[in-house]
Formats: C-alpha cells, sequence, structure tokens
C-alpha cells in the first residue's frame, strides 16, 4: 500500500460487560474502497464511530490521515465525511435546506463545491423541494451522501448506508461510490450484505467484534479451504436433511435454489453422491463444484475461530 | 411445493388509494396453502400497504380479498386469528423474559395456560433455549431472538404467517437457521408470505412476486423467473424489472 | 457567523414547520392567562359582613363606612356580642364579620394602637382570602389618612382564619404567570429541541462538523430568546389590557430582567438536554422538576412564609421566585433596580451556574 489513510492498532472498546471491538487492527490505503463486512453486533458502528471522533477507544491507537482520533479530534472532524447508519437528516426540511445545512456548517456552499456532489444530487434535483422525511429510501441514501459529500471531505465514512435499501438502490449506491472512488478519495463503507463485498478493494470481515480476515474479495475466495459442491434438487427441505447424513460432509447450506456442500481435501466424488441421493429418492437435477462465495467464507471463519491474517 | 392447492390467499383487483397516490394498484394473485411466497418489489413499491391489509390492519379501497378462507371485510378478526406476523421492528418485549414474551403473546390468541406451557416448552426445546427461559430479550443474542420471533408468530398454529424482512442484520449462519425453520413450518402446512432484501433469499420461495410502481410486475417461481428474463440470478431479474 | 446564521435560519425552519411548537409558543400564553385570569380574578361584590362594634365611638364608624362604601360589602346584620359571630357564620350569608375591641377611639388615642379582628369563612378560601384582603387594605388606607395628622397610629387587624394563606393582591396570577410559561417555553423547548436531534442521528453529524459545541448550544438556542421574549410581550399586553394589571416601574427594566429571566431558563433547558437523551425525558424532567417546583415553591400560589422551614430553604432554591419578586416590585410598586439589584445579581448568578455546568457537561463526543 502506497500511504495510509487510516490506521488503526490494537482498538479495543468496552460497554460494560459486552466487548465491542476486540484488539482490531487494519490499514486502509489512501484512495482505497474499504468495506468492512459483517452482520449487526460485529462492532462495526462502534468502530466508525471511533474513527470519526464520536466516541473514544478504550485501548489501541486510530489515526485517520495522521491525526490521532483522541488528539487531534476537531482536524478529523473537518476532514471527514460522514453518513451514520440511521438515517440522519432533518425531516421537516427539504432536500435543498438539508443540504444548504450542511454546506453552512462546514463554512461552504452548495454553489461551491457543487461539481462534487453533482452526480448524485442531479438524480434527487427534482425533488429538491421535497421535505427530506418523505423520500424514497433510495433518495434518502442520495442525499444523505450528498450531504457527507459537500464539503469536500478528504476521507468518507459510510457506516451501513445500504441497509433496508432495496437491491436497485444498493446497485445505484455502489455504482456512485465507484465513481467516487475515481476522484481519489478514500471511502471505508460498512455493510451486512455479503454480496456487496466484491465491489470493494478489499474487506474486512467482522464477526463478535473482531476482524476474521482482511484481503481482497478475490483472495479471500481463494483461500477458502475446502471444496464446494452446488446441489440442486426438488424438494430442498429434504435434500438439506439427507446431505447432512452424508459423510465426510463438513458443512451443508442453502444457496438460493440450492445447496451448497463443503468437503475437506481436493477429492469430490460427485457420482457417489448422486448415487447417495438418488437412493434416498431425490430427482436430483444438478450436482457441479462450484467457486466459494464470501459468504461461504464468512461462514467457514465463523466456524474456526483462528488467527487473523492480514494482507 | 405442497402437494395440496387450495389456496389460501385470495387476492383480486386490490386498490389502495391514499389521495390521489395509488399505493396499490389493481394486484390479483394467490398463494397456496404451505407455500413460502416472496414478496418483493423496491422501498416504495407497496408491499408493506399490501401486507397491512392482508394482515387486516387497513382496509382496501376496492377489491375483493379472502384471506385463511375468511373475507378480509367482514371477517376481520377471523383472520387476525388465522395468522401470525413478525417484523424485524417489533417482535418481541425487550424487558421481558423469553417466557414472559411466549405466555404474552399465547395469552393474546387466547390459549390456555396448560396449552401454552406445553407449546413453549416444546418450542424452547426445538430451540434449545432451555437454559436462556428466564433470561430478558435483551439479554440474548440478535440471532436467538428472531428464532424466538418467528416461533412466537406460529405458536398458535395459524394458517399463514407473515415475515416482513425477517432476516435483516444476521449473519449467514443464522440467516440460514432462520430459513431452515421456514421450510419446517412450510412442511407442516403452514403457508409463509415474507418479504426480503436479500436477493438470494428470493430463491428460497416456491414462488416470488415482485412489485413496481404499486403493481405486480412478474409472478412466478424463481426458475421461470430467470428463464423468462433471461436473468442468472434473481437479484438481476429484480434490477431488471425495477430499472424498467 | 455565516455557519452561525445558517444554523439558527434551520432553527427557525424546524420551529415554524412544526404547528404544536407553535401553538404551545404563542397559544399557551395566551390560554394560560385567560385560565388564570378568570379563575383567580372572581371579582367581589356586594359580600354580606356582619359589623360587632362595642365601642361605638367615631373612629369605629369612620371605618365601618369607608368598608361598606368601598363597594365589596354590604351590612348584613350589626352584632352585639363575638359569641354571635358563629351562628351568623353558619347560616351561609355571611362572609365576613369585623369585630373592634371595646374603647377602640380610646386605646387608639392613649397607645396609638388598637385591635380588629377580620373573621372570614374560609369554606372558599380563595374568596376568604380575597374579602380579608380587601378589607385590610381598606383599613390601612385608613390609617394613612389619619396618620397625617400626629404621632403614628397603628390598628392592628387581627385576621382569623382556618385557611393559613398569606393575603395576596389579585395582580399575583400574571407575575406567577410569566415566570411559570417563560420557564417553560425556554426550558422545555430547548431540552426537547436538543434531545430531538439525539434521537435522530443528526446530533452525530453536527459533532462531527467542525462545528464546537459552544456554536452549536447557542445556535440551537438562539431563536428560543427571541421567542420567549415574544411571549414575555404578550403576557405583559395581554394582562395590562385585559387584566388592568399596573405597570408602575420601567417597561425598560422590566423587559431586561424578563431577558435576564429567559437565559437562566434557557440555561437549564440545555443542563437538561445534556443529562438525557430522549424527548420523552427530558420532557418529563422539565415538567416534574421545573413546572411543579415553579408553581408551588416560588410562592406564586402558596406564599413561601407559612411552609415548614426545609421547605422554604427549598423555596430560595428557586429561581422563579427571585423573578417573581423582582417584577411585582417593578410593575406594583413601581421601583427601580436600586430595590431589586440583589435578586438580579441572584439571577445573574443562577445563570452563570447553569451555563457553566451545561458548557463543560456538554459532550464532544457520544456517551
Amino acid at each position: 500500500m502506497p500511504v495510509t489513510s487510516v490506521n488503526v492498532q490494537h482498538l479495543t472498546k468496552r460497554f460494560g460487560e459486552t466487548l465491542a471491538l476486540d484488539d482490531i487492527t487494519f490499514d486502509a490505503g489512501k484512495g482505497e474502497l474499504f468495506g468492512f463486512i459483517g452482520p449487526d453486533g460485529a462492532g462495526k458502528t462502534t468502530l466508525f464511530r471511533i474513527m470519526t471522533t464520536l466516541l473514544l477507544p478504550d485501548a489501541g491507537i486510530c489515526k485517520v490521515e495522521g491525526y490521532d482520533v483522541v488528539k487531534d479530534y476537531r482536524k478529523i472532524r473537518s476532514i471527514c465525511g460522514y453518513m451514520p447508519g440511521k438515517f440522519s437528516l432533518y425531516h421537516d426540511l427539504t432536500v435543498e435546506e438539508n443540504l444548504n445545512f450542511f454546506a453552512t456548517i462546514f463554512g461552504t456552499t452548495i454553489r461551491e463545491n457543487y461539481d462534487l456532489v453533482k452526480e448524485i444530487y442531479q438524480q434527487i434535483e427534482p425533488f429538491k423541494d421535497r421535505k427530506a422525511g418523505k423520500l424514497s429510501g433510495g433518495m434518502k441514501q442520495k442525499l444523505a451522501l450528498s450531504c457527507a459529500m459537500i464539503h469536500k471531505p478528504e476521507i468518507l465514512f459510510l457506516d451501513e448506508p445500504t441497509t433496508g435499501v432495496d437491491a436497485v438502490s444498493r446497485l445505484e449506491f455502489w455504482e456512485m461510490l465507484k465513481r467516487l472512488k475515481r476522484s481519489g478519495i478514500t471511502i471505508l463503507v460498512s455493510t451486512p450484505y455479503m454480496d456487496e463485498a466484491g465491489l470493494c478493494d478489499r474487506v474486512a470481515l467482522m464477526q463478535n467484534g473482531r476482524i476474521m480476515t482482511i484481503n481482497t474479495p478475490r483472495n479471500i475466495i481463494r483461500n477458502y479451504p475446502l471444496s464446494l459442491l452446488s446441489v440442486k434438487a426438488g424438494d430442498i427441505y429434504r435434500l438439506l436433511g439427507d446431505l447432512r447424513k452424508y459423510p465426510d460432509v463438513h458443512s451443508v447450506y442453502p444457496f438460493g435454489q440450492s445447496a451448497h456442500v463443503a468437503f475437506h481435501g481436493p477429492d469430490i466424488e460427485k457420482e457417489s453422491l448422486e448415487k447417495f441421493l438418488n437412493k434416498k429418492n431425490h430427482d436430483v437435477v444438478e450436482i457441479m463444484q462450484v467457486e466459494a462465495t464470501i459468504e461461504d467464507c464468512f461462514m467457514e471463519l465463523m466456524k474456526t475461530p483462528g488467527e487473523v491474517i492480514n494482507h | 411445493m405442497s402437494s395440496s392447492s387450495e389456496n389460501i390467499i385470495i387476492v383480486k383487483n386490490l386498490v389502495k388509494k391514499f389521495g390521489s397516490f395509488v399505493a396499490n394498484d389493481h394486484l390479483t394473485f394467490e398463494v397456496k396453502k404451505g407455500e413460502i411466497f416472496g414478496f418483493l418489489g423496491a422501498n416504495g413499491a407497496g408491499k408493506t400497504t399490501a401486507i397491512k391489509i392482508l394482515c387486516g390492519l387497513s382496509y382496501p379501497t376496492s377489491g375483493e380479498l379472502s384471506v385463511a378462507g375468511f373475507d378480509i371485510y367482514s371477517q376481520r378478526e377471523k383472520v387476525k386469528r388465522n395468522i401470525g406476523y413478525m417484523s424485524q421492528r417489533f417482535s418481541l418485549y425487550d424487558d421481558l423474559t423469553v417466557f414472559e414474551n411466549i405466555r404474552f403473546y399465547g395469552g393474546i390468541y387466547g390459549l390456555r395456560k396448560k396449552e401454552i406451557d406445553s407449546r413453549s416448552h416444546a418450542l424452547m426445546q426445538r430451540l434449545g433455549f432451555e437454559s436462556a427461559r428466564n433470561k430478558l430479550i435483551r439479554d440474548i443474542p440478535l440471532g436467538w431472538k428472531q428464532k424466538l420471533a418467528f416461533s412466537v408468530a406460529i405458536l398458535h398454529s395459524p394458517k399463514i404467517v407473515f415475515l416482513d424482512e425477517p432476516t435483516g442484520g444476521v449473519d449467514p449462519v443464522t440467516r440460514r437457521q432462520f430459513w431452515d425453520m421456514i421450510y419446517e413450518t412450510s412442511h407442516d402446512g403452514i403457508t409463509v408470505f415474507v418479504t426480503t432484501h436479500y436477493m438470494d433469499e428470493a430463491e428460497y420461495c416456491d414462488r416470488v412476486s415482485i412489485m413496481v410502481d404499486g403493481k405486480i410486475a412478474a409472478l412466478d417461481t424463481p426458475d421461470n423467473l430467470k428463464l423468462t428474463f433471461g436473468a442468472a440470478s434473481m437479484n438481476d431479474v429484480f434490477i431488471k424489472l425495477a430499472r424498467g | 457567523m455565516k455557519r452561525f446564521r445558517g444554523f439558527v435560519i434551520k432553527e427557525f425552519y424546524h420551529i415554524f414547520r412544526d404547528y404544536r411548537t407553535l401553538l404551545i409558543l404563542f397559544g399557551m400564553p395566551a390560554v394560560q392567562l385567560m385560565l388564570f385570569g378568570y379563575v383567580l380574578t372572581n371579582e367581589i361584590k356586594d359580600a354580606k359582613i356582619a359589623i360587632c362594634d362595642p365601642s361605638k365611638d367615631e373612629v369605629t364608624r369612620r371605618i365601618s363606612d369607608k368598608i361598606l362604601s368601598s363597594g365589596y360589602f354590604i351590612l348584613e346584620q350589626n352584632l352585639n356580642t363575638v359569641a354571635e359571630v358563629d351562628p351568623v357564620f353558619r347560616k351561609g350569608v355571611v362572609k365576613l364579620a369585623l369585630i373592634y375591641e371595646p374603647g377602640f377611639a380610646k386605646k387608639l388615642e392613649k397607645t396609638g394602637k388598637a385591635n380588629i379582628q377580620i373573621i372570614a369563612d374560609a369554606s372558599d378560601p380563595n374568596t376568604a382570602n380575597m374579602l380579608v384582603n380587601y378589607a385590610s387594605g381598606i383599613i390601612s388606607n385608613y390609617l394613612v389618612t389619619m396618620n397625617t395628622e400626629k404621632v403614628p397610629l397603628r390598628i392592628i387587624p387581627e385576621v382569623r382564619m382556618m385557611y393559613n394563606a398569606e393575603l395576596k393582591g389579585v395582580y399575583m396570577f400574571v407575575p406567577g404567570l410569566m415566570a411559570m410559561l417563560l420557564m417553560l417555553i425556554s426550558a422545555l423547548m430547548t431540552s426537547l429541541s436538543i434531545t430531538k436531534e439525539k434521537e435522530l442521528g443528526t446530533m452525530e453529524l453536527l459533532l462531527v462538523s467542525p462545528l464546537r459545541p459552544s456554536q452549536i448550544i447557542v445556535g440551537k438556542v438562539f431563536p428560543y430568546v427571541f421567542l420567549a421574549f415574544i411571549d414575555a410581550v404578550i403576557i405583559l399586553v395581554l394582562g395590562r389590557f385585559i387584566f388592568g394589571m399596573p405597570i408602575l416601574g420601567s417597561i425598560s427594566l422590566l423587559l431586561l430582567e424578563s431577558f435576564l429571566f429567559i437565559c437562566m431558563a434557557l440555561s437549564l433547558g440545555i443542563l437538561i438536554s445534556n443529562i438525557t437523551s430522549s424527548q420523552q425525558v427530558a420532557m418529563m424532567i422539565s415538567l416534574v422538576a421545573l413546572m411543579l417546583p415553579t408553581i408551588l415553591l416560588s410562592g406564586f400560589i402558596f406564599p413561601v412564609e407559612n411552609m415548614p422551614v426545609i421547605m422554604q430553604v427549598l423555596c430560595h432554591a428557586m429561581p422563579p421566585k427571585y423573578y417573581i419578586t423582582i417584577i411585582k416590585s417593578i410593575m406594583l410598586q413601581g421601583n427601580g433596580i436600586e430595590y431589586v439589584w440583589k435578586e438580579t445579581i441572584i439571577l445573574i448568578g443562577f445563570t452563570a451556574v447553569f451555563l457553566a455546568i451545561s458548557i463543560k457537561k456538554f459532550k464532544r463526543r457520544l456517551t
């Protein structure tokens, strides 16, 4: 990595008895699109709040663009853009008033930085006189991103921007992020949707306050230690039950209309599995070897709480 | 899929207007007994409005609707008695224990004390929650909460259970365990009517309807939908449809 | 400055787009004033009284004439002995009895003081209170005219009531109401508007912005200074022209003191919002911890002097008490700053302390 934008070392945060962040360490490079992927309660929001100086860590170091989140919090606040997890804009202000307000408190104007937000804001500009509370999920998101961008931040923190948003809006949102990335801005984004991992340069898979692995999506999949078969049959419910009884099987999970069956070792006997299933009266539609998805990897990592490998 | 072809939900020309805004524009569809029916749509496409009507929480502007064999206009209370409902937002009381929640919901649906006791016992055994019986809901993990919320929603053996984004934010393993429960429920003959933003979950459904701008733009099995729209996944189908 | 202006404009948008806020801001003063006005000032006319005058001299006659010609009282019965008071009251017609001590004028001349007993039927305490108030007022007035001549004379009206309230003026409620409403609007509204930002999650965004905590606080509070001030003026105007409330002292001093009280209440509101994170809790604290003491412990309705010592001490810790004292003094007695500087300094002290704690406690981060 050429230049570091965010540097986090051994970050720990407790809330009472719960360990929200457990020894988090990572680096995000300048201009990188870095994803934090994990379910609710993984610690994503806590991590984002520490990086945006809203929370103090219990232990560890967190630096944003070289500034320390504890000592230099004022400096960080003027250079970062933040989109909190909950839709946090003023519902009773119009689209334009919201954007205008956030421009003003950062000491700038919409006109001055219009070019920055143009592409995103243009999509909602026809509704600029509508109250923000009356926007659809996708439009709210675009407005929130515009507000986070309007002061020309050097780094963007987006906490679960696509949660609860439909697939189309999610797609559009990621397309926006990709275009933004081209302008050289560093983007840290968190999401519970595993399928969004592939859209990031690098991702950290998080669970229970810990980072299970950090790598490019490609490498995470490459490092998947098992062989995987996708099995499709008429009655998926019965299929899952029977597959779990098959000897040597490591795990069986439903994936869409098929089941992903993982085995140890590279040798997979498709034929014997097919025979086994036929004996159980399954009308097997297809069995084929497939590449793991990030979700397969995530589930596998959840099973084996091993050492964090940082690449 | 269930062998029975009895229709448990029949919707004909459902229209719901808010002022001049048409939230549901002539919806017509049927859901079979024991079916897992996926109800998808973009934000603001009118899903929530339709579900509220099906659950008897609001009246349609016009249209014929029968849910669980009862007319939605004249037999609203009977409809409510025969459906279960679970949403991500409202499900369990945080400051009550696991058992108190079960007892409360059992009580709402008029289950007798003995029934509540035996069913909650069976439920906790099946989920492996016996140790958590007297724990407050806020102290148990999210995944447990969701499984429990689902079990509570079907505690009174409804004919249909409505699940509004039941798996938001849970980890992939818990999500799959949750779907295992859904399959089991459907196997027991309970119809599952589910909304989700996870497009891979749409593929778990027997049939899927996709709403766009208040209308049902497509309704078929996931396989057929992918075939019709020449798409590799339900995600692509959805995007093709919703983008117009 | 530009940032600050943007902030204040945004606050005004919030206020003017929420009709409930507007209703509370401008509807409530008027409604409260009317309510209190008509409940507390049921004007007394032609109340039946009984008089027991064993001395029947010139002074007692003059006093009785004064009282009976005031328009408030009508003589129902002359009593011969004090013992007749009770049966007369029991009939329920007579509301007030005046009992002069025997040899009234003589005693007054000799010792310089004489006693009148004023007994009121306190089954309706408010009316009794007012009647006694009127009667003793008339007597003191009479004394003033007598005193012009020679050595100061004192007639001591001995008031006896089952009800222990201090004698109060009818105009008491306007100052009390001003204190209550300004407190409510300033403290409640600001604490609500700040906790609303916390609930919405927008406080996170404000904190992450380069705005300083003091800028956020002042920006949120500024519009309410303005609005509360308008309210103070509304109450004064209504009180003056509908209820004939006199304003004898300097109006600018009155407004200045009101401004000070508003600032005090606002800093209290900020303090509340600092220790709570939901609108609901802020509302509860404002209503229970501010409104009730303002009504009960400020001397607004119940006189402080008659409370147990502990409560009296507590009363002195209530800022509205000082404000009420100040504006009563200015409005009713026409006093200037030289009479109220002590109270003013105490109010300034309260404001400074609340503000200092608020700014110190305002979190630059979450939790």
